[in-house]
């Protein structure tokens, strides 16, 4: 029973979060996802219409008509839900071609969709490992890994971001284990970096450990032909595990995938608990994701706008005199150190017609506030133009334009 | 004990500061409620502890409270010490 002082002790706790400047409220968008939406917030406010730089829709397919059209077809063909996990009676022909597509795609052994990349992530470590192993993870991997870490028996361990000298330490430490895996992002997503997955697989080999990447803010436009880090850093066919997701630029609708060594892959379809216990991938996202690896393993033409849109941005916002992190990706995190900075740089934003989102502790370190922003190819210039003016009038009014870190908390703190 | 705090803030130093981190862990230092360590990276201090010590620190008592600075540090190991060691 819900009793009065049970909901008082819920209240208090959401008070707290919401004190803390914690609480997160969704905005509601009334249109397609795309370079504009809609949106109506705070609920109740008028709709506006704004630029959309903080969405995972990197190659601008979460709204294509080629996309929604194969995703109706499927809808007709084969159904709307599949009432059932997989291995019962969940599994179509669909299912199986897009695994087999994806496998392909990524030059890796075999693939099995999970409903997500964050329920990959949480079956996959303890459906390869046991106790007698080690996962050794870079400190800055995605929230889903660390889950998944922990509903391992494996032992655990980690690494100081992106340190080969670091990880090697930790490579030498366990030798006496039976399985060692190193685990990192591909992209880290609230950086926007590129792991160093050529020298990560050199040291794995040398030590005797496998590699395992998520590599879900890559996949689909990260390399030459956007097979993803792996490709960008020469390593196609050398990682041992890829998780990845639909659910960014390969449509962005849902669904996810461990991708990599054959005996893996067949552990997870053994004993991966999210893929056992939860429903199939939908037949209509299926059939959107088939057409998704249609439409880029056809042309590289969007990933390299995607490209070419990235590097006008990032000259755009450093030539204003924005500190950015650097990168390669997608994601350019403009820095502004101070949480409260952020999200009044975001609130002002929003209001000169640009929805970007402020991010502070705990998603990013202490002191390390940040308003990442997302490029994408369905970003035309106009769209980049009216970003930059309305980043140079908010970055102007609150003094921060050719400012680094320490003069940003001298005005601002920490 | 002054032996004790010194061993665990060098390692804290080593194994958790970036390089150009100039900060300076001290004694009362917050390390996790303060960023430093976060809950996910300090089972390395754990292992490091039990392996030095040849003590077992157990689960339950290697909270983020225990582990939030130097001297809370060390004062577990000590108890833990003082107590009937057992080898990992």
């Amino acid at each position: 029973m819900f009793s009065a002082g049970v909901r008082e002790r819920y209240q208090q706790e959401l008070r707290g979060i919401e004190e803390a400047g914690l609480l997160k409220r969704e905005r509601l968008i009334q249109s397609p996802q795309g370079a504009e939406i809609r949106v109506e917030f705070p609920p109740g406010a008028p709709v506006k219409q704004v630029i959309n730089l903080c969405s995972n829709n990197y190659l601008g397919l979460s709204s294509h008509p080629e996309v929604v059209a194969a995703a109706r077809e499927g809808l007709d063909a084969r159904g709307y839900g599949m009432s059932s996990v997989r291995f019962i009676c969940g599994t179509q022909d669909i299912h199986r071609r897009l695994e087999e597509r994806l496998t392909e795609f990524l030059g890796t052994e075999d693939t099995l969709l999970f409903p997500s990349c964050m329920d990959a992530n949480a079956g996959v470590f303890e459906a390869i490992l046991g106790e007698a192993d080690v996962m050794i993870a870079d400190r800055l991997v995605h929230a889903s890994i660390v889950d998944g870490m922990r509903l391992c028996r494996a032992q655990q361990d980690t690494f100081k971001h992106s340190d080969m000298g670091h990880l090697e330490e930790k490579l030498q430490e366990h030798q006496d284990k039976r399985v060692r895996v190193v685990i990192t992002d591909g992209v880290f997503s609230m950086d926007g970096d590129v792991a160093k997955l050529d020298e990560m697989v050199a040291l794995a080999e040398r030590y005797d450990a496998m590699v395992l990447v998520d590599d879900s803010h890559a996949t689909g436009f990260i390399g030459r032909t956007g097979r993803g880090t792996h490709e960008h850093r020469g390593v196609v066919g050398r990682i041992d595990v890829i998780t990845t997701t639909l659910g960014k630029a390969l449509g962005g609708a849902s669904g996810g995938c461990v991708s990599g060594r054959r005996e893996l892959v067949e552990m997870c379809r053994q004993r991966a608990r999210p893929y056992l216990f939860s429903n199939t991938v939908p037949p209509v996202i299926v059939a959107g994701a088939l057409k998704v690896l249609d439409l880029i393993a056809s042309t590289t033409e969007r990933r390299d706008k995607l490209e070419e849109n990235t590097r006008y941005w990032r000259r755009g916002l450093a030539g204003l005199g924005f500190d950015l992190k650097e990168g390669e990706s997608p994601i350019v995190p403009v820095m502004l150190y101070n949480a409260k900075l952020a999200q009044d740089v975001a609130r002002d934003l929003y209001a000169e017609g640009v929805y970007v989102v402020g991010f502070f502790f705990p998603v990013v370190a202490k002191g390390l506030a940040r308003i990442r922003t997302q490029l994408s190819a369905a970003h035309e210039r106009q769209h980049l133009d009216a970003g930059l003016q309305a980043f140079a009038k908010v970055g102007a009014k609150y003094g921060i334009l050719g400012k680094g870190r320490k003069e940003i908390v001298e005005t601002y703190g920490a | 004990m002054d032996d004790l705090k010194a061993v665990i803030r060098d390692y804290v130093v080593k194994e958790y500061l970036e390089e150009g981190d100039d900060r300076t862990i001290e004694a009362e230092t917050p390390l996790i409620s303060g960023g430093i360590v976060d809950s996910f990276s300090m089972v390395s201090l754990k292992r490091f502890l039990e392996k030095k010590y040849q003590i077992r620190i157990p689960d339950e008592q290697a909270t983020p409270d225990a582990f939030d600075t130097v001297s809370r540090i060390a004062e577990l190991v000590e108890r833990i010490r003082k107590g009937a060691p057992v080898t990992p």
